[in-house]
């Protein structure tokens, strides 16, 4: 049995594997992805054009605008002379946010009234902007005060000093990375096995597949070990990037990591059999995988925080193999996360394994019938 | 009376029987359908109501090291704060495990000399956050929302004492989109998304198993000219993705109310201009793979994912590297982006929409004679 089994293991993989250009595709583009991906994937908002209207002639308006110049997000400050000028810049994308400094800017920080500076930002990128709007309201407040505390001799506001663990300087790149590994696993072990049956239906080999002398069972297992295989190839190519380029910290135990990447792998493989099953060409099999991908990830928790949906989504999400082995990549790469946790994120996985492999198998049966 | 094989009405009659052919594929196989009306909706109700940066309820910790009146205060004001779901706590130790197990985002430490501290004019006092780092974003919004509810504490305390006038801050006016709704910005990336696949995924796939099961040599073998055929092809996936797109929109303005202030004669010749590079990327990978796994893994990563990471619709290009910002240049859905959103939020600029469908018209251009020659290279 062993040897029929080896031999369908074998064929699989040449399927996949024997035309070169199949060979550079799966191997060349996820590493491209990597590097391009990961540096721009970042929240971070930087190198910002923002414009500044200064009509107040104190010294507490250029005091601001140099504030403003110094601030390493903007990549520069430009002065302009009108509120029209203002509007059309923004209107045509040339800055993210313009800042009015009122006539009365001086006067009314001298007389203890609330500062006069108007932010305007472009509502289009409204991420962005409120990030923007975020620092600007900073400059303000700590110029503002800083003048009170020296007229006025006001309480100083206390003062939050951030400590990060895990990652003190916050690197965006060991956020996604650690991430990106169980994306594109995710995605490459889905298409291969989503296209295995299809393609065969398609060319009608299935049907000589059906007729050979072979268990169903042993080409069950013939179908789900190939993509088992090129998705670890892929992890450990990932790991190996992560560590040896992007020098993000790999904390916890691979063991633990490999574990858990094979019952989510397994879970994979099972959703791509079954939309494999469920296809009669290749085209709607590729297009099937894509149906699931995109929602699965994007309910993942790997852009936006799993936190920030509504109730009964978070419990959706709880169905999603990507969300659970999400924590465990990030978590044995920055947390070095110990074997009890890494069980607790895996058993979900095995569940799901077993759900999507049996619904797999049996929708199998049902064609091989 | 036998027409000539390359009359004016020969080739009209040519060309049509071949767009009918390829409708005729488009509407029997129901992936296409699935891609080009289903996937829509999931993909708009998931920016609608599922995916969201703005966190409220993110779960804290704060930690009293001693309990005085203006410690606990202020961890009132943190506990009243929408932004977060508070745990307290004496000692920092009791957190620290659930902050490694994510089961608090940060811990807010108010130290033991807090309190002394406030009363001493010679020193700030000082407030410590020890965020989960391995979540970078989270760290951010949580410091910005920290120093937001410590701002406010202080500022009702000064007022209370009767030492300040509120400190309202600059105030700030977000143009098109006051209530700095995410949904309104996603909406229009998820249109272009949705372009991207009809035009670029979707028509590589159909033409590469045209050549993968030798239908491709056949028509070539009729008199129908590689223009022709590359025509009859495109024609459909157009106006698919014109309707998958009209679907988007409407979804978008009647159900998930985000504004609609342009043109519709200007959305229409936006999305028109970026569907002409979309499908000459589709056909170009067909024809040069001719295969129609390697066209997927094509389709996805030169034109899918640059169109969600790479054209400034999640992530901004100011701030990615200079040579990913380059590469961004040439990604279509780059200059797309910005109309999309002005002909939603804000409403007809035609100095901007002139110059991106400008671009846009260009690199159809390039892709479509790429496709063409290539396409010709190969019957002979």
């Amino acid at each position: 049995m062993w040897t029929r089994l080896q031999s369908l293991i074998v064929k699989e993989l040449l399927v996949v594997l024997r035309d070169p250009r199949s060979r550079i595709i799966l191997m060349v583009p996820p590493l491209i992805q990597i590097v391009i991906f990961t540096f721009a994937a970042t929240l971070e908002v930087k190198n910002v054009d923002l414009l500044v209207l200064n009509r107040d002639e104190g010294k507490s308006g250029l005091e601001l605008v140099g504030r403003l110049e110094g601030s390493t997000t903007f990549r520069s400050v430009k002065p302009v002379h009108s509120p029209s000028e203002l509007r059309r810049a923004i209107d045509e994308q040339g800055a993210l946010a313009g800042v009015e400094i009122a006539p009365t800017f001086s006067r009314d920080l001298v007389a203890g009234r609330p500062a006069s500076v108007q932010v305007v930002l472009d509502g289009r990128r409204s991420n962005a902007a409120q990030i923007v709007d975020g620092y600007i309201g900073r400059i303000v407040s700590d110029l503002t005060a800083d003048e009170n505390e020296q007229r006025h001799r006001l309480p100083s506001v206390p003062r939050v000093v951030p400590r990060n663990w895990f990652n003190p300087n916050l690197e965006y790149q060991w956020f996604t990375l650690p991430g990106l590994i169980a994306i594109i696993a995710q995605l490459i072990g889905l298409m291969v096995t989503a296209l295995s049956v299809a393609r065969e239906r398609e060319l009608g080999t299935f049907d000589q597949l059906m007729v050979a002398p072979l268990p169903t069972g042993e080409i069950l297992a013939g179908k789900m070990l190939p993509p088992l295989i090129v998705g670890v190839v892929h992890i450990t190519l990932y790991v190996i990037a992560s560590v040896a380029i992007f020098h993000v910290p790999l904390r916890g135990s691979l063991v633990l990591l490999y574990g858990s990447a094979l019952f989510f792998l397994a879970a994979t493989v099972g959703i791509g059999l079954f939309i494999s099953s469920l296809c009669a060409t290749q085209q709607q099999a590729i297009l099937g995988a894509f149906l699931f991908v995109a929602p699965a990830t994007l309910l993942s928790g790997y852009a936006t925080p799993i936190e920030n949906m509504p109730g009964w989504l978070q419990t959706a999400t709880l169905a999603n193999p990507l969300r659970h082995f999400l924590i465990v990549t990030r978590g044995v790469f920055l947390r070095g996360m110990p074997l009890g946790e890494v069980a607790t994120n895996t058993v979900p996985l095995f569940f799901i394994a077993v759900v999507t492999l049996s619904a797999a198998a049996w929708l199998f049966r049902k064609r091989m019938e | 009376m036998t027409e000539q094989p390359f009359s004016a009405r020969a080739r009209a009659r040519r060309l049509f029987a071949l767009m009918l052919k390829e409708a005729r594929q488009i509407v029997r196989d129901p992936s296409s359908i699935l891609i080009a009306f289903v996937l829509p909706p999931i993909l708009l109700f998931l920016f609608g109501y599922g995916v969201s940066l703005d966190a409220t309820h993110t779960k804290i910790g704060v930690v009293m090291e001693v309990p005085s009146q203006s410690a606990r205060d202020l961890a009132f004001a943190f506990q009243a704060s929408p932004y977060f779901d508070v745990r307290l706590a004496t000692d920092r130790r009791e957190l620290e495990g659930p902050l490694a197990r994510r089961e608090v985002r940060a811990i807010v430490v108010i130290p033991a000399a807090f309190d002394a501290d406030l009363h001493k004019r010679s020193k700030t006092p000082e407030v410590q956050v020890i965020h989960d780092g391995a979540d970078p974003n989270t760290a951010s919004l949580v410091q910005g929302y920290a120093q937001g509810v410590i701002n406010s504490w202080a500022t009702v305390r000064a007022i209370g004492a009767g030492k300040a006038r509120p400190d309202s801050g600059p105030e700030d006016r977000m143009w098109f989109n006051p209530e700095q709704t995410s949904r309104y910005f996603l909406v229009a990336g998820s249109v272009a998304v949705v372009m991207a696949l009809v035009g670029t995924l979707l028509t590589a796939l159909v033409v590469a198993r045209e050549w993968e099961r030798g239908t491709m040599e056949a028509l070539m073998a009729t008199p129908v000219t590689a223009t022709e055929l590359l025509l009859g092809k495109v024609v459909p996936y157009f106006l698919l993705g014109l309707g998958s797109m009209s679907v988007c929109a409407s979804l978008a303005v009647f159900v998930f109310q985000v504004p609609f202030r342009g043109s519709v004669g200007a959305l229409l010749a936006i999305s028109s201009a970026f569907l002409l590079p979309s499908l000459g990327q589709g056909l170009l990978i067909s024809a040069a793979t001719k295969n129609q796994f390697l066209a997927s893994q094509i389709a996805i990563l030169s034109s899918f994912l640059p169109t969600f990471l790479l054209s400034g619709f999640i992530f901004e290009i100011n701030s990615m590297p200079k040579v990913v910002q380059w590469i961004c240049q040439v990604v279509p859905a780059r200059w797309l982006i910005p109309s999309l959103q002005t002909v939603f939020v804000a409403g007809d600029l035609w100095s901007l929409f002139v110059k991106d469908i400008a671009v846009l018209a260009l690199f159809g251009a390039v892709f479509l004679g790429l496709a063409v020659s290539r396409t010709r290279k190969q019957v002979a």
